[in-house]
């Protein structure tokens, strides 16, 4: 089933090129949310049904949230919720030069990659398995993402609370 | 403990709503126009002639238009015409009785003024026209009720109103027949009273 | 404890039978396009009829608990009321300010009640009645829940009416914040099905003691408490009352929905109503047992007519709550949330956790220990919290209602 794969591709890729091309900052937003649920859709046609919807429940779901309110959140002046313009030497030779780096990365990974379609169908979904996974082999993986998550967390909570010390707003 | 406000808040919901259907009391609704919220004999709402006698409607209201209530009147809804007879001498009857219920604001000092109790406070308020300025002007047929209409509305009113003016009428008539009487008994002779 | 042979009666099989008639009308390959439209249609005709008499439903319930009758001059009853709110909103001008952004303002109606129809797609209506058997279903299901939350943002960005993108950002707080206890009240069940699949949560609850107690997940202390934290969060979830802020009519006139009239309205609305029917539906079906009778003998009534008898009966709560409690406000809504519902899930995970590894504790003083015990876990908690929130608010004192 290449063609749907194709399919898939190009409607992922060209989610992503519109939102790099649109100026209204929140539909540049959306259009990442589409490319997100192109990548689900994926995971879907590669049969890893719990991760399709995993990536749906936390991207779509929750980290498109978090980018738009900090879109909303950090807005400068009213008006200004466009993407910042193109424009100087420096800032196109500067992307040119990390678009290529990434390029490297990703081309190495892909080139050395045993990329042979193998007969095995996808495993189906054994919660409990996956469980001990998470919880055995995984576990130091789990615990330093979730400490991460939470000093993020108290970072905005602390950050939060300092601005409303400072604007002088009593707490309860 | 937590929750146990909620669970009274239910439990009121709950006995409100079993009851709102066998208890008239959980279900206060008055349906209009089927059913009717009762009114209380004080409540009042636009005047209207009063006539003693249903077979002479016009020729028994007790308005001798004496226009008191037209003068009292704050916004001056009301239009009277006294009735004259051929010689111009006024015939204690009004001939054009106009009230405007659009410009009427039912505070009753018509009433209140009227000598004679020809004029009492309604509790009509289906009145909805179809035309605006014609349809609310009533005139003097549309202005008449009999007066068992006021006993039946204004009770306690009506009996009051009722014994009052037969008392008058008791005492007219005692007078009359004492100025017969001495009339008629003979007496010691007077002078003619014109000389 | 024993399994119950499961009983094929003829109203059981009549929803197959059907669909293979129908399905027999067409060509044998097109036999998957066929049974998967039949079920499409049959998802959205019959919960669209649902919402419709669902309307109607609650305003006479909920004007029956305010003394009042509710809409009886339409029809016999006021049947036909949701007939006429349905002509009058298409009917109405659809208004969209000028400088709104016109895509965005379409679209978000759309997108809403696209992902609450989705959701249908994993709920098991009965016994062979159950549109898309995945093997992650309760995820799905969650995920479709969570993009409709993209709706409500657009819905108020898309306005150009920084009220309405306020209201949209409360209400954006208000379900990503109930989200986790939502999650996490699930999250027990699945750990002790020891699967996502929702067919596999109900065929796992049909088990009966002495004929006539079912072994639903709301029976075990953890399930119960899991129950009522999910209810919670369904209700804000879909913005009901007591959680309904968003679309208060005295909070920034409608919210999100400020800027929409007619049948967008009409849309928001369906899909608001849709939203409460599938959360319902999935708390039947993970805690309340699915479409299994509650006794052995009583299995004679199918199993649709038992998954809708409940759904019923969590819809008429939810109608019996929206008529009760006062609405709350946005810190205390968000409060209850983080300080009292994530707190107790997380220890709920813990006393599920508990009820899993004791299952074998047999003989009864140890059974009546590990109850015990887990409703200790679960009590506790609820109790301690409680009263830590609740210092220093009193009883309130009415000086002039008479008491």
């Amino acid at each position: 089933m290449t063609s749907v794969l194709v399919i898939l591709a190009g409607f992922t890729l060209a989610a992503a090129a519109v939102a790099f091309a649109l100026r209204p900052l929140v539909h540049c937003a959306l259009c990442l949310v589409l490319a997100w649920a192109g990548v689900a859709a994926f995971y879907l046609w590669a049969g890893a049904e719990f991760l399709a919807f995993a990536q749906v429940l936390v991207y779509v779901g929750a980290i498109s949230m978090v980018v738009l309110f900090a879109v909303l959140l950090t807005r400068r002046q009213a008006d200004s919720d466009e993407a910042p313009g193109s424009g100087g030497a420096g800032r196109i030779a500067a992307g040119l030069a990390v678009a290529a780096v990434v390029a490297g990365v990703l081309g190495r990974a892909v080139l050395g990659a045993n990329l042979a379609p193998s007969p095995v169908a996808a495993r189906p979904l054994d919660v409990r398995r996956l469980g001990a996974e998470l919880a055995g082999a995984y576990a130091p993986a789990l615990l330093v993402a979730g400490a991460l998550l939470t000093v993020a967390l108290i970072g905005a909570v602390v950050i939060a609370a300092t601005d409303a010390e400072t604007r002088g707003e009593d707490r309860r | 403990m937590l929750g146990t406000g909620i669970i009274q808040g239910l439990a009121a919901t709950a006995k409100n709503f079993v009851g709102s259907f066998h208890d008239p009391e959980r279900f206060v609704t008055v349906q209009y126009p089927e059913e009717k919220a009762p009114v209380t004999e004080n409540y009042r709402n636009f005047p209207f002639l009063v006539y003693d006698d249903g077979q002479d409607p016009m020729g028994t209201l007790r308005c001798v238009a004496c226009r008191i209530c037209e003068k009292e009147c704050p916004p001056q809804c009301i239009y009277i015409v006294p009735a004259v007879d051929e010689r111009g001498k006024p015939r204690k009857h009004p001939r054009v009785f106009d009230l405007d219920i659009s410009v009427c604001m039912s505070c009753q000092i018509c009433v209140e003024v009227c000598p004679f109790d020809a004029i009492k406070m309604d509790q009509t308020f289906e009145i909805a026209a179809a035309d605006r300025f014609r349809g609310l002007l009533l005139d003097k047929h549309q202005l008449a009720r009999p007066n068992d209409y006021y006993r039946q509305i204004h009770p306690a009113e009506a009996a009051e109103v009722d014994a009052r003016l037969a008392g008058e009428k008791r005492q007219a008539e005692e007078k009359a027949r004492l100025a017969a009487a001495k009339a008629a008994s003979p007496g010691p002779a007077r002078p003619p009273a014109s000389a | 404890m024993s399994a119950v042979p499961t009983p094929d009666s003829l109203l059981e099989r009549a929803p197959l039978l059907v669909r293979d008639w129908v399905s027999g009308l067409f060509p044998a390959s097109w036999r998957w396009l066929t049974g998967s439209l039949l079920a499409i249609a049959a998802v959205i005709l019959g919960f669209g009829l649902l919402f419709t008499l669902l309307t109607l439903i609650e305003r006479k319930a909920l004007g029956r608990m305010q003394n009042r009758p509710g809409p009886n001059r339409t029809g016999p009853g006021g049947l036909l009321q949701p007939i006429a709110d349905g002509i009058k909103l298409l009917v109405k001008e659809d208004i969209v300010p000028v400088a709104a952004d016109r895509p965005l303002h379409f679209l978000a109606p759309v997108v809403l009640v696209a992902f609450t129809l989705l959701s249908f797609a994993v709920i098991p209506y009965g016994r062979h009645l159950l549109p898309v058997d995945l093997a992650s279903g309760v995820l799905f299901f969650f995920a479709a829940g969570a993009a409709t939350e993209l709706a409500v943002f657009m819905a108020g960005w898309s306005s150009h009416n920084k009220y309405s993108l306020l209201a949209a950002m409360r209400a954006l707080a208000q379900l990503i914040s109930y989200e986790l206890p939502l999650l996490l009240a699930v999250v027990p069940v699945v750990m002790l099905a020891g699967t996502l699949s929702t067919a596999a949560i109900v065929a796992g609850q049909g088990r009966w003691t002495l004929g006539f107690i079912p072994h639903w997940w709301v029976g075990t202390p953890c399930g119960a408490a899991g129950f009522l934290i999910f209810m919670t969060a369904a209700l804000a979830e879909s913005n009901r009352s007591p959680f309904d802020l968003p679309e208060a009519e005295s909070e920034l006139i409608a919210g999100h929905l400020t800027e929409y009239s007619g049948f967008k309205y009409a849309l928001f609305f369906l899909a608001e109503y849709l939203g409460m029917t599938a959360l319902c539906a999935m708390a039947v079906t993970l805690f309340l047992g699915g479409w299994q009778a509650p006794c052995v003998w009583l299995q004679s009534i199918p199993s649709y007519g038992w998954f809708f008898l409940k759904l019923g009966a969590l819809l008429a709560l939810l109608m019996w709550i929206r008529g009760t409690l006062p609405r709350l406000r946005l810190d205390q809504l968000m409060r209850l949330c983080w300080k009292f519902l994530v707190p107790l899930a997380l220890i709920n995970l813990g006393t599920a956790a508990f009820w899993h590894l004791s299952a074998g504790w047999e003989p009864l003083p140890a059974r009546l220990a590990r109850w015990a015990l887990a409703l200790l876990l679960v009590l506790g908690p609820f109790a301690a919290i409680g009263r830590r929130l609740g210092a220093g608010v009193e009883r309130r004192r009415y000086r002039y209602a008479p008491s």
